[in-house]
Formats: C-alpha cells, structure tokens, sequence
C-alpha cells in the first residue's frame, strides 16, 4: 500500500516526531492529569499508521524497532508483573506502590508501579493495533 | 437531554437490528457496530448526564471543587469502547477472510454448517 | 485479609495472565510454548486445588484489587462455586495442554494457539472469581475474543461459515449485557454485585427490575446455549481443532450457566414468578431439542455438540427448581461439575479417533473396537457417565436432579429428564455401534492425519475416564461439596456480608 503523495511523504516526516513525542508526553502526563497508557498508545500507533501510508510497511516496521507482537507480549508481562510487588509488601494485589529517587543534577523522581503498568499498556495497545493495521495492509 | 438521548438509543438499536437482519454479510458488521454504540451510549445516558469538571481532587484538597461529572459511568464506557473496538476489528478481519474463502458477501451462502 | 490467602484468589488468573504473555514473547519457538502451556496449566491446576481448599476452610475468600474497599473497587471473590468452577478450568485446561502436544502443530502454533488458549483460561478463571458485574463482562469478552481466533485457526470454509454464527449472536449478547448493566448501574449506582443486591431490594419501580433480570436470562443465555438461543453453538463447536472443542465444550457454555447460577441467586430472585416460569420451559425445551437434534446427526462432533445443549438443559433444571427444593440446585452444581470432565472427555475421544481413521462421519468408520479395545473402553466410560448409567458420575448428578424434581412434583419436567436421558442412551450407543463395534466399511478411502505420538492422547482421556469413574466412586464428598456450595447460594447475605464485611 502506498499512495505515493508527495505531500504526505513530506509532511509525515515533521508530523511523526511531533506524534511520538506527543504520545510520550500524554503517557507520563496521564497520572495525575487527563492521559495514560492507552491514548498515549493510540497516538502512537496512529503515528505509524501515518507513517505507514506515507512510506510503506517496511517503513512502519523500521520505526517499531521490534514486532508488534513482541510488544504486545512483553507490554502484557509488564502489566502482570507490575501488580505483583504489593503482595511481597503485604498489600492486596495491584495496590500501587511509589519510591522516591534523588538524582545527582534533576532533583527527585517520583516512581510507581502504575507508571510501569501504564507502559505495559502502551506497549499492548501499539502492539495490538498495528498488529492487526499491518496484517491488512500487507495482504494487498 | 436525556429524552433526546433515549431517542437517539431507540433509533440507533433498531439501524442496527435492522442491518444485522441483512443477508450481506458487510452489513451484518455494520449492523454490529453500530449495535455495541447503542449499549455504550445507552450506559452513558442512563448512567446520568451531568455538565461537569474532571472529576480531580485539587493539591491540598479532599473534595474536588464543584460539580464533577461521574467517573465510573466514563470509565465503564472507555472500556466498552476499547473492548468493542477489539472485537469489531477482529469481525471485520474475520468477514474479509469469510469472504476470500467463500466468495460472497450472501449470509444465503453459508450454510455448510447449519443442520 | 492477609496477603498470602489474597495471592490465592489472584494466582487462577494471574498464571495463565503471565503463561500466555510469556508465551507470546516466545513466539517462535514451539518447544517454549509447549513447555510454558504444560508448566502454566499444571501451574494453575495446583493453584485452584489451593483454591477450593482455602475457600473449603474460610468459606469466603475476597480480595479487594488495588486495596480500594468495595463496593468501589474491584473485588474478587471465591466462594465455592467459584472455586469449584476454578477447579474445574484447571482440570480442564492441563488435559488441552497435553492433549495438545501431538495434535497442535506448527501450522496453528504460528497462529497463536497457545497464547489465545492461556487468555481464554485467564478469561474463563476471571469470570468465575470477579464480584463486580461490569468486571464480568470484560472477562467474558476477553473470554470471547480469545474464542473467536481460536476458532477460526486453520482458516477452512467451515470454521469461517461456523466463526461469523458464533461472532454474531455472541455479540448480540454481550451488548445486551452491557445495556443490562447501564440499566442496572442507573438504577443502583453500584456495580459491585453484593452491593447491587443489597440495593436492588430497596428499588421499588419492580417493572424496570424485571426488564434488567430478562435482559440478563437472554444474554447468559445466548452464551450458555439455553433453548431458544442454541443456534449457533452445533454451527460451530465441531468445525475447529479437537483441543479446541473440548476446551470450549468444556468451559464457555458453562461460564454462562454459572453466570446465570450466580445473578439469579445472588441479585435477582430466581423465585420471581415471571423467572421461574421461563427457567423452567427453558430448561425443558433445551434438553429436549438438544437430543432431538443429536438424533439426527451422523458427524461425531455434531452429535457431541447436540448433547452439550441437553445438558445444559439439567443444569438448568436445577437452578428453575432452586426456590422451591435445595437439593435441586445441589444436582445442577454436581451437574455442571460432572458434565465438564465427560463432555471434554468425549470431544478428546473423536480427536483420538480422527488421528486413526481420518474422519468424523459415522458412516465412514467402524471396526475401531476390534482394532483398539483400550480406545473403546475408554470411551464407554464417558459415554455411559453422560447417559447416566450407575455408578458413573452421570447417574448422581441425573438422579440428584431428577429427585428434586419428583420433591417439587414437576412432573412434566420429571418426565422430559428421564426421556431425554433414555436418547442421551440411544445417541452413545448409535457412536458406539457405528464406530467401533460395525466392521470398518471397505469402500471408504480415509487416510488419517498425520500426527506426532498418540501416547499424550491416550493419557489425559484415560486421566479425565478415571476422574469420571472416582466421581462416581465416590459421589458423597462431592455432593457434600455440592451441597455446601448450594447452601452459600441460597443464603445470598452470607455472601453480602462477606464482601461487604457489615459496611452495607
């Protein structure tokens, strides 16, 4: 599948970034304010979508790093494995949990697990819906 | 807005029982989203309709300020819609299967299972 | 609750959660999937043995996710329905597993059999366990939809024709249980399952009750394949893998039926005149189409498919007859846990004798009891279990049920059971008859499939014969079990009190 516009081509090229970069902002954003792992993970996947109809689908599979399948395999590990620390705690499962990190120059940082579960959800929603984009777009 | 609502509910779920009856088989599929759009919006309406802010607790506060609208209702929603839109891509993958290996968009034409 | 007894209730659906991610991320290698599928299985099998235990001992586990109190988090629940239910998945689940291991190849392990089967486990556990009913839906979507891919591997004609049949009405379903569940939740403002009860009974527009608790009768029974709704189940059960059927056979019907136990208890009255009456037509009818429509097939897996619908039938029967007699709904528990051994049991059967002959029509095979004592043996257990034959585990759960019948002198139901139980007999013996005991017909050419060792067949259909046989054996300690899974039932304030802990 490709169209072959020129114009698409060129404007994919500014727009992707700007995407993923958008799609980052939206997964940390997600915890205290409107956001999180699975619009982060439509954006994304709709930013090599883009991509996809501009380039083709060795292009989309070169931006993707690993196969939309892995991701989903490992965004799912993730999600389960990040529940799993409360019960060593004591707590039910899923119970979030939070540390604190102080780096040398940037100050605090503040981690959880939900922050890891967010990810592991990103990872499944880009995993699955390029799965299946891809698949459709490589029968023709 | 709600007695709109219900209208829009009503008319929504007879398109899709109306399309579903078809014997195409793309209509069927047509028939079922917009069928998994009715029981959304049905949840939605039902659920009650508030004009709201975010329902956020500020720094420092216990209680989100003012009139919020009702998470849980928004909440079950994203997560039919997620859910329905699994499903249906998976629907509309397995019609285009369906299709390359029998042939036809005719509910008349599979029968080799029925009994 | 501490957190050890709190892992207990989260480990029957975090185990085939990670087996099937773990699987998925060992993708290319069918050596992994097999050893991550075997380990997992016997992995969850362990867990839900631990399960029924500790729920044997507390009487109620629950486990609130994420440490948000109900009714407004999450809960998850295991009383012994739901443990026995768990019991059961694990049974279930490990016999696939191994079965698995000679007849799913590379052709449908590149498909993702493997990871969709631990997602299917996971879905059908989650179902079983959740207290929340909007919880429930998504277990039984994800449930769906790891069935629906199951179904279709392979890609041939049938499966396509069976998959968009089944996709369709389940789909019907679920969005009538979604709508359901938006009623209810404008109703009650609750989803939590014991809150909604509580809540439920302070409603007083009973005519809206009424609309939500049919709602929930027509869309538990779309998946439970109660009559009239049957349809699509013997369109599609026969036409995917064998592991696949028997998996299925066993698990997704049930799953309806216990979600019809556990609502019709549990939030609506199963005692409401307009509920009796229809559960008990319905129970009825679906027996007694189910048999009708086995007598008249020839394919093994059809006929098999036919039965699932009568038993479901009993099942039911025990729960129509529940406000009335406890024993009733005692015989539709041990029912259910009699019917997932023998009906996998039997799918796993025809998938044996496929890899020997190469068919499933009856008319094409025979000669089988000549050539394979052991395999005819083995059959007839199952075989005369689901017709109900002493001392089978069959023949307690009909006669449990079929007493509680005569107690409540539904005479009609009485007789349609005994009627039905009587061709469920005619339907083995025309199996039996026809495939192993005829001479093999000379004029078929049949060339069977090319498999790897049939030893993992013949071990899990001689496990789960030996199960069927142990049930019957000894039938006290698990009607005992039965029975205290019904009384938990038919006192829904213990399970009230229980997750609620008195805060209502």
């Amino acid at each position: 599948m490709n169209m072959q516009s020129l114009i698409l081509r060129t404007a994919g090229q500014f727009i992707l970034p700007l995407l993923l970069l958008f799609s980052l902002f939206l997964l940390l954003r997600g915890h205290n304010e409107p956001g999180g792992g699975f619009i982060a993970g439509l954006v994304a996947a709709s930013a090599v979508s883009l991509h996809l109809f501009a380039m083709d689908t060795a292009a989309a599979r070169r931006i993707l790093l690993a196969a939309p399948r892995d991701l989903i395999g490992w965004g799912l590990t993730l999600g389960v494995v990040s529940a799993v620390p409360s019960i060593f705690l004591g707590e039910p499962f899923f119970t979030s949990i939070w540390f604190e990190l102080t780096l040398p120059v940037l100050g605090t940082l503040k981690l959880g697990t939900p922050l890891f579960f967010d990810v592991g959800v990103y990872m499944v929603v880009v995993g699955s819906v390029l799965t299946i984009v891809l698949n459709l777009a490589e029968e023709h | 807005m709600e007695t709109l609502m219900a209208f829009v509910v009503g008319v929504l779920y007879a398109t899709a029982i109306y399309m579903i009856l078809r014997r195409s088989i793309v209509k069927l599929v047509i028939g079922l989203v917009l069928l998994s759009n009715a029981a959304n919006l049905l949840l939605f309406t039902s659920a009650g309709m508030t004009r709201g802010a975010p329902p956020l607790v500020p720094q420092g506060a216990t209680v989100p300020a003012g009139v919020v609208a009702d998470p849980l209702a928004q909440a079950l929603i994203l997560t039919a819609i997620v859910i329905g839109f699994g499903v249906l891509a998976f629907a509309v993958v397995l019609i285009r299967r369906a299709y390359e290996v029998v042939q036809a968009d005719d509910m008349n034409q599979m029968k080799d299972t029925d009994t | 609750m501490s957190s050890s007894l709190s892992l207990t209730v989260a480990l029957p659906i975090l185990i085939p959660l990670l087996s099937g991610a773990l699987s998925v991320a060992g993708w290319r290698s069918l050596r992994v999937q097999r050893g991550v599928a075997l380990l997992g299985t016997a992995a969850l099998l362990v867990a839900s043995i631990l399960l029924l235990h500790a729920t044997w001992q507390a009487d109620f586990l629950v486990m609130e996710m994420g440490n948000w109190p109900a009714p407004f988090g999450i809960v998850l629940v295991s009383d012994l329905l739901g443990a026995i239910m768990v019991l059961l998945t694990g049974i279930t689940g490990f016999a696939t597993a191994v079965y698995s291991l000679s007849t799913i190849n590379e052709r449908y392990s590149r498909f993702g059999y493997y990871p969709l089967m631990h997602l299917l486990l996971a879905g059908v556990n989650g179902a079983f366990l959740t207290g929340d009913i909007f919880n429930l839906y998504v277990w039984f979507e994800v449930m769906l939809v790891a069935s629906f891919a199951l179904l279709i591997l392979g890609g041939e004609r049938a499966q396509m024709e069976g998959a968009i049949k089944y996709v369709t009405l389940n789909l019907v379903s679920s969005a009538m249980f979604l709508s359901a569940i938006g009623l209810l939740y404008g109703l009650v403002g609750t989803l939590n399952m014991a809150d909604i009860a509580v809540k439920l009974g302070e409603v007083e527009d009973t005519g809206l009750v009424t609309v939500i608790s049919m709602l929930f009768l027509v869309a538990f029974g779309i998946k439970a394949a109660a009559f009239p709704f049957f349809f699509w189940l013997p369109a599609s059960y026969h036409t995917p893998q064998v592991a696949v059927s028997a998996l299925f056979a066993g698990l997704l019907t049930k799953v309806g039926v216990y979600s019809l136990f556990r609502v019709f208890t549990l939030v609506f009255s199963a005692a409401e005149p307009l509920t009796h009456t229809l559960l008990l037509w319905t129970a009825g009818l679906t027996m007694l189409t189910g048999v009708l429509g086995a007598a008249a097939q020839f394919e093994f897996r059809r006929i098999l498919s036919f039965h699932i619908i009568s038993q479901i039938g009993y099942m039911l029967m025990g729960l129509a007859l529940a406000p009335l007699s406890a024993l009733a709904l005692v015989g539709g528990i041990f029912y259910i846990m009699h019917h997932i051994i023998v009906k996998a049991n039997l799918f796993l059967i025809s998938g044996l004798v496929f890899c020997l002959r190469g068919s499933y029509d009856l008319k094409q095979l025979g000669g089988l009891y000549r050539e394979k004592p052991l395999l005819a043996m083995l059959f007839l257990i199952p075989a005369l279990s689901l017709a109900g034959l002493p001392p089978l585990s069959g023949f307690f759960a009909k006669y449990i049920v079929i007493r509680a019948g005569v107690e409540t002198e539904s005479w009609w139901l009485v007789g349609t059971a005994l009627v039905v139980g009587l061709l469920t007999l005619y339907s083995m013996i025309k199996i039996w008859a026809e495939v192993f005991w005829k001479a093999q017909p000379e004029d078929v050419d049949l060339t069977p499939p090319q498999t790897g060792s049939l030893v993992p067949l013949y071990l899990t259909i001689a496990g789960l014969a030996a199960l069927t046989v142990c049930v019957g054996l000894f039938a006290q300690p698990v009607f005992e079990l039965a029975e205290r899974a019904a009384e938990q039932l038919l006192n829904p304030s213990l399970y009230i009190d229980a997750v609620l802990g008195g805060r209502a």
